[in-house]
């Protein structure tokens, strides 16, 4: 007799439906605990439409055969130097940002993921978790495999994943990945894969991929498009759990749009850091933060809340804040990593002149007038003699933990942007109004960050010394400061025979 | 003749990360898998609790009552990490994928008698959702437990259960040519045939363990070191013999898959068991408590594969089991 036919729907709904069952010998709320304590209600698990229908044979397949180009791609590179093709060697500094920055992220989320793969009680839901934990392993593995390489050659690449748990500019991604997993399941998923993978995810792409491209960074590349195909099937998770959740119970909108809210500018706050890497430590830059915020969140992240709207959904609060800060953000960003060089596991460096004239070109309304004085004094001070790196710690934003370095731009550009709730009797010091009011909102959840600069003060970073607190962190004395006379600006004048000229000259 | 190719030599200033140097030394540059897996998981300096679980940091070695002085100890003797690991099951899954082909193209399973094709759908197809239990079961492992080697070896896990689950379905489906009354009927057993409410409670009942090294001890050392040799081996031979050598076709990546999970199993028994007095105490208990409460659920799905030679079997497979750990450093276990 024929087998009877089945569609690929059909088949795939067999594979992962259906084998979960109603528990009798435990309540199943005591077998999924946490998945209605935030208040979402579900009403009907099987509405869930599977994301991605990707049976595991199928899955294994697939990803082996990327894997296998992946680590051709990664052993030529070592095999044949690449790392002398870049632009320049200072270029690293955005992949000491990356690995130290992001590799860890990727990590959480694979535990973050694991937590609700388990945790919801859809199964459909719960397998598409699974394989997004499963994927983000692979992008921390194959991160840790392709950089493996520069640490052989560079400084600064060494303990990445020591210095995460420790430094202060890392504790902005750190603290940013603990907020989302220490939540609950839904605000989870809302935080990483909505306001993260799906409506800023270029902002991270573009500039570190493209970027890659753009100087000569084949290992990243290619690991950057390996991951292609598994980011596009988060975007299409985040997407479907915001609909999932707002169809399921109308209850279920005003906790979306708060998370949403709050995550939109924690996940912005958090990309601060790649807008300076953006412009200012990319060699060469495909795209400056305000042209890439412009393309990504102002048009298509418009065109994606005007879709949403249907459901009642509106764009995150503070969202014109944030493009008004395009103008300014990077350029605060990498002055404070300059003023804070001897602080610092990547190098840091002034603009060149060419840069400052780029930066003039994308940024008409703001770089002459307010940086570039400011780059071509410490330049000239750097050129005397005199520059001084800051010797005091700067004040934290008790919510996004970047110093407070931020402005009004919308009335003073130069006027510190500076908020302060109090909580039981201390008072807490914010960014902005967006971080103001997550602190607001939780007060006890964010009284309870490990701000950098509070813990050296309290004697639990090493010492009291700049020189203590970054033995403790394991920055060698050659990993920071300026790039111009580092050991990497040598071993890379080495390589391109520069060196010589330099001599002679 | 073999011909120089003469290519710029660099130095490489150091071999590998600092965590790596520091537990391997330098000598010779890390492997792949030590990159991928060690020290990979923050250990310090949390900002929140979990709303979900105020006693605990977010990553918490008190999880457990099993206490590691370094919870690295433990290492993946096939040194899986991601590329490997998928480019391992890829093979056996186009093994897998060539046999159902086979068995498809040439309609093998017209040739299995109704007996066997029975015996397929009352004992196998119900194994379905042991095995999704066991992926829900590895999920709450890799997110429960310390360490990125932990996390790792548990995450593939997970995903080999539902990989599993997956091909056991598709025998389900091509026993009754895709009309899923095969499925249908085993999920009715599952949920009500006597023979399995023993096995389902005892599963239930992991799903709600506080401790995930016991969950480890109960699924990934004694259910599956029960069910594995006695359904996927032996229930199989029993079946080829009867003529269904066609269903052990289907199952095979299931008892090449158990053969090489015992390694890792083995592994981290050894090591766990070693490292304290203590440690092995509770490895012992546990082992005892699952192992009795398991081989009792086990009984009548025994005596319904193997007829009157099922609790001979069954017992069998406990012995070997139990010497096994014991071999492993798991002491104190209770044999017949």
């Amino acid at each position: 007799m024929p087998a009877k036919k089945l569609n690929l729907r059909k088949r795939y709904e067999l594979l992962t439906r259906g084998m979960g069952w109603e528990t009798t010998h435990h309540d199943m709320d005591d077998v999924f605990p946490y998945d209605s304590f935030e208040g979402i209600k579900i009403t009907d698990w099987d509405k869930w439409e599977d994301p991605f229908r990707l049976t595991m044979d199928a899955y294994w397949k697939f990803q082996a055969e990327k894997e296998k180009k992946l680590y051709a791609v990664i052993d030529s590179f070592a095999q044949n130097n690449g790392q002398t093709n870049l632009s320049d060697a200072s270029y690293l500094s955005a992949i000491k940002l990356f690995i130290t920055g992001v590799t860890p992220i990727e990590y959480a989320a694979h535990r973050g993921f694991a937590h609700l793969g388990r945790h919801f009680r859809g199964d459909g839901a719960r397998v598409a978790c699974q394989m997004q934990a499963i994927d983000e392993l692979r992008h921390q593995q194959t991160q840790v495999h392709t950089i493996s390489h520069y640490n052989k050659h560079f400084n600064g690449l060494h303990d990445p994943f020591y210095q995460f748990d420790r430094v202060w500019y890392l504790s902005v991604p750190k603290s940013f990945a603990e907020d989302a997993m220490t939540a609950g399941p839904f605000e989870f998923i809302t935080s990483i894969s909505f306001a993260f993978e799906y409506v800023l995810t270029n902002m991270l792409f573009v500039p570190f991929m493209s970027g890659a491209a753009y100087n000569g960074d084949m290992a990243t590349v290619t690991f950057g498009f390996s991951a292609q195909s598994d980011e596009s099937r988060h975007m299409t998770l985040g997407l479907e759990i915001i609909k999932f959740m707002l169809e399921q119970h109308e209850d279920n909108l005003p906790i979306v749009q708060r998370w949403m809210d709050k995550h939109f500018w924690r996940a912005y706050r958090l990309l601060a850091l790649v807008s300076a890497m953006q412009d200012y430590m990319l060699t060469n830059s495909p795209l400056s933060w305000k042209e890439a915020w412009d393309v990504y969140f102002v048009e298509n992240g418009g065109a994606l809340f005007e879709d949403l709207s249907r459901y009642g959904l509106r764009m995150p609060k503070y969202h014109e804040l944030a493009t008004a800060e395009a103008d300014h953000l990077s350029h605060q960003v990498w002055s404070v990593f300059c003023l804070l060089g001897n602080a610092t596991g990547f190098h840091t460096f002034l603009p060149t002149e060419e840069k400052m004239d780029w930066l003039s070109e994308k940024y008409p309304d703001t770089f002459d007038k307010y940086y570039r004085p400011r780059f071509e004094h410490w330049a000239k001070q750097k050129e005397e003699g005199t520059f001084k790196y800051l010797e005091a710690l700067p004040q934290l934003c008790q919510v996004c933990q970047i110093p407070m370095i931020f402005t009004e731009v919308e009335t003073d550009p130069m006027q510190l942007s500076f908020r302060a709730s109090e909580y039981k009797g201390d008072k807490y010091n914010t960014c902005s109004d967006g971080c103001k009011d997550i602190f607001d909102h939780e007060p006890e959840k964010y009284a309870q960050a490990w701000l950098p600069v509070h813990q050296i003060f309290q004697g639990n970073c090493g010492g009291a010394t700049i020189p203590e607190v970054l033995e403790w962190y394991k920055f060698a004395p050659e990993d920071g400061g300026d790039y111009i006379g580092s050991q990497d600006h040598a071993r890379w004048q080495e390589w391109k025979g520069t060196d010589k000229k330099v001599k002679e000259a | 003749m073999s011909i120089e190719i003469s290519a710029k030599t660099i130095q490489p200033v150091r071999l590998s990360y600092g965590n790596l140097k520091e537990r391997f030394g330098d000598k010779k540059p890390a492997s792949r898998y030590q990159e991928a897996v060690y020290d990979i998981q923050p250990t310090a300096n949390f900002h929140y609790r979990p709303l979900w679980d105020k006693n605990h940091e977010l990553y918490d070695a008190s999880r457990t009552a099993i206490v590691m002085e370094d919870w690295y100890s433990f290492a993946d003797p096939r040194q899986y990490y991601y590329g490997t690991y998928t480019i391992a099951r890829a093979k056996q899954q186009d093994v897998a994928e060539h046999n159902f082909a086979f068995v498809d193209k040439r309609d093998l399973f017209d040739s299995v008698p109704e007996e066997v094709k029975q015996a397929a759908r009352e004992i196998l197809v119900p194994l379905r959702h042991v095995e999704w239990a066991a992926n829900m079961n590895n999920c709450q492992i890799t997110d429960e437990c310390y360490g990125s080697n932990f996390s790792t070896v548990a995450m593939f896990n997970a995903m080999d259960r539902l990989g599993m689950a997956q091909y056991v379905t598709r025998l389900g489906l091509l026993l009754d040519g895709n009309e899923e009354t095969s499925l249908d009927a085993g999920k009715k057993a599952w949920m009500e045939a006597p023979e399995w409410q023993g096995l389902r409670h005892a599963i239930e009942d992991m799903f709600v363990l506080d401790d995930w090294f016991e969950l480890m001890v109960a699924q990934n050392f004694v259910l599956d070191g029960l069910v594995f040799p006695l359904l996927y081996d032996r229930f199989e031979k029993k079946l080829t013999t009867d003529g269904g050598a066609t269903i052990a076709m289907l199952t095979e990546f299931m008892d090449d898959w158990y053969k090489e999970t015992v390694r890792w199993t083995n592994a981290l028994a050894k090591v766990t068991a070693k490292e304290s007095e203590a440690n092995q105490e509770l490895l012992s208990e546990w082992t005892n408590k699952w192992t009795d409460r398991l081989v009792g659920a086990l009984e009548p799905v025994a005596a319904k594969a193997f007829g009157a030679d099922g609790i001979e079997q069954l017992t069998e497979v406990k012995e070997e089991l139990l010497a096994r750990l014991t071999k492993n450093g798991i002491t104190g276990l209770k044999r017949s």
